[in-house]
């Protein structure tokens, strides 16, 4: 049985984590929180998170890092925004859990083959190469660069999406794709916490 | 009445339906919407966890374009509505993110400055159009639908622009002027697991589950949403759902 450290030192804190994610719009409020608990009770996700949402506020202020930007929670979100609208201190918490999935992706700590930041990552290169999305072509990419296997499984209902017409056969595409690319790549240099 | 709108990419892929009944719908009440000339992606949910200034960024220049036009925009995808409205609401919260956006925009020699309003086709059926206005327009009485209206998350939450956050009426009240049954759905506003249900199935479909359950022992035969994104996934994966927790969970989702 391999030991492993379970309790942290005070020095391996990475102090200066929680000013830097309440530096990001929308995040300011974090050290507000009173750990009440009402984000994880409404949220309808928490059931299959690692860390309840109560739990990564307080990781996340308290510089625990490595936890905060590794848990599968910030993927699990689906952003439907219920903690947000509850949470009683009025902290925008699914903009902090953007901000560390933002943050996770830049620093290449999130699990590699989870399938959600793979699709994060494909719905990004495919708005910046094409300026729209075009869902069935985005689906494939994801599932061939998460689980190429589980895509098999979705024959049926890709079959079904061409039988009800509700399946794309042509990328969609703005009619100068490369100036959005540029304008994208513009906005997010030398931004704080931006992709490039 | 006349405005800009904003298809979005699932009006035009999987959600194709949703625009072929709308836009047909609003022109028979007098509605007129002109689509934005070369629209780009809103920037969904997906962006906004690679990048928040580029995501912006994407939902502003859909509103300079409607601003040239002197045009509030229609958003019937409730992803592409939340966004836009985000956008709106950052932009004048923080000065960092407004200016950011404008200098970036100037490159496309557009201007944002805030002045559209993003509005939700439900929000124009029931509060510009008018619910009298629409019973007299009924020629085949909705008789014998028993519906479940579902508004999921993000028409409403996190900015409740038209209607109540916890319990949403609009569709309720259209849908009984219609003629048909409204039964009682508390669920009305949970999460329908959005990309999960395509990503991580288990919990995606799970979610979908609870609602479709719920739906049937509240007696409807029928499930209503504004948003493409759930009725995909109430919808696509009926089956799949029925054979995981072995109980039929099959109805119409529009």
């Amino acid at each position: 049985m391999a030991i492993k450290q379970t309790i942290k030192y005070d020095s391996e804190r990475d102090k200066s984590f929680p000013q830097e994610i309440m530096s990001r719009p929308g995040c300011e409020k974090l050290y507000g929180c009173i750990q009440c608990g009402t984000c994880s009770a409404t949220c309808p996700v928490s059931t299959y998170m690692d860390y309840t949402p109560r739990q990564l506020m307080a990781l996340t202020r308290a510089g625990f890092k490595k936890e905060a930007l590794g848990s599968l929670t910030i993927w699990l979100c689906a952003s439907c925004y219920a903690c947000t609208v509850e949470c009683p201190k009025e902290i925008k918490i699914t903009d902090i859990m953007y901000a560390l999935k933002r943050q996770a992706i830049q620093e290449g700590i999130y699990p590699k083959r989870f399938p959600i930041p793979v699709l994060a990552r494909e719905f990004y290169n495919m708005v910046r190469s094409k300026g729209r999305v075009t869902e069935n072509f985005l689906a494939v990419m994801m599932f061939l660069k998460s689980n190429p296997i589980a895509a098999i499984k979705t024959w049926k209902l890709g079959l079904n999406l061409m039988r009800t017409g509700r399946f794309a056969y042509k990328l969609d595409s703005m009619k100068q794709p490369a100036k959005m690319a540029t304008l994208l790549d513009k906005a997010d240099t030398g931004w704080k916490g931006g992709a490039r | 009445m006349k405005f800009s709108y904003f298809p979005g990419c699932s009006l035009k892929g999987s959600g194709r339906a949703y625009e072929e009944s709308l836009l047909p719908v609003l022109s028979a009440l007098g509605v007129e919407l002109e689509e934005l000339d070369d629209w780009n992606c809103c920037g969904a949910t997906a962006y906004m966890a690679v990048s928040d200034a580029a995501g912006y960024v994407l939902a502003a220049r859909n509103l300079a374009l409607a601003e040239q036009k002197k045009q509030d925009l229609v958003a019937p995808c409730s992803g592409c509505y939340l966004v836009l409205n985000k956008c709106q609401h950052y932009a004048a919260e923080y000065p960092d993110v407004a200016t950011r956006v404008q200098e970036t925009l100037k490159r496309d020699n557009l201007t944002y400055k805030g002045t559209t309003k993003v509005r939700h086709p439900l929000d124009i059926l029931v509060n510009d159009i008018g619910l009298d206005a629409i019973k007299k327009r009924v020629t085949n009485p909705l008789k014998g639908f028993k519906i479940a209206p579902y508004y999921g998350c993000q028409i409403i939450r996190p900015y409740a622009t038209f209607d109540d956050q916890h319990n949403p009426v609009t569709m309720d009240k259209l849908f009984k002027a219609l003629g048909a049954e409204v039964v009682t759905y508390p669920l009305k506003t949970r999460c329908c697991g959005g990309s999960l249900t395509g990503t991580v199935t288990e919990v995606g479909q799970n979610m979908s589950y609870i609602l479709l359950r719920e739906a049937m022992r509240r007696g409807a035969n029928v499930l209503a949403t504004t948003c493409p994104l759930c009725q995909f996934n109430l919808d696509a994966y009926q089956g799949d759902i029925s054979s995981d927790y072995h109980e039929s969970v099959k109805m119409p989702i529009v």
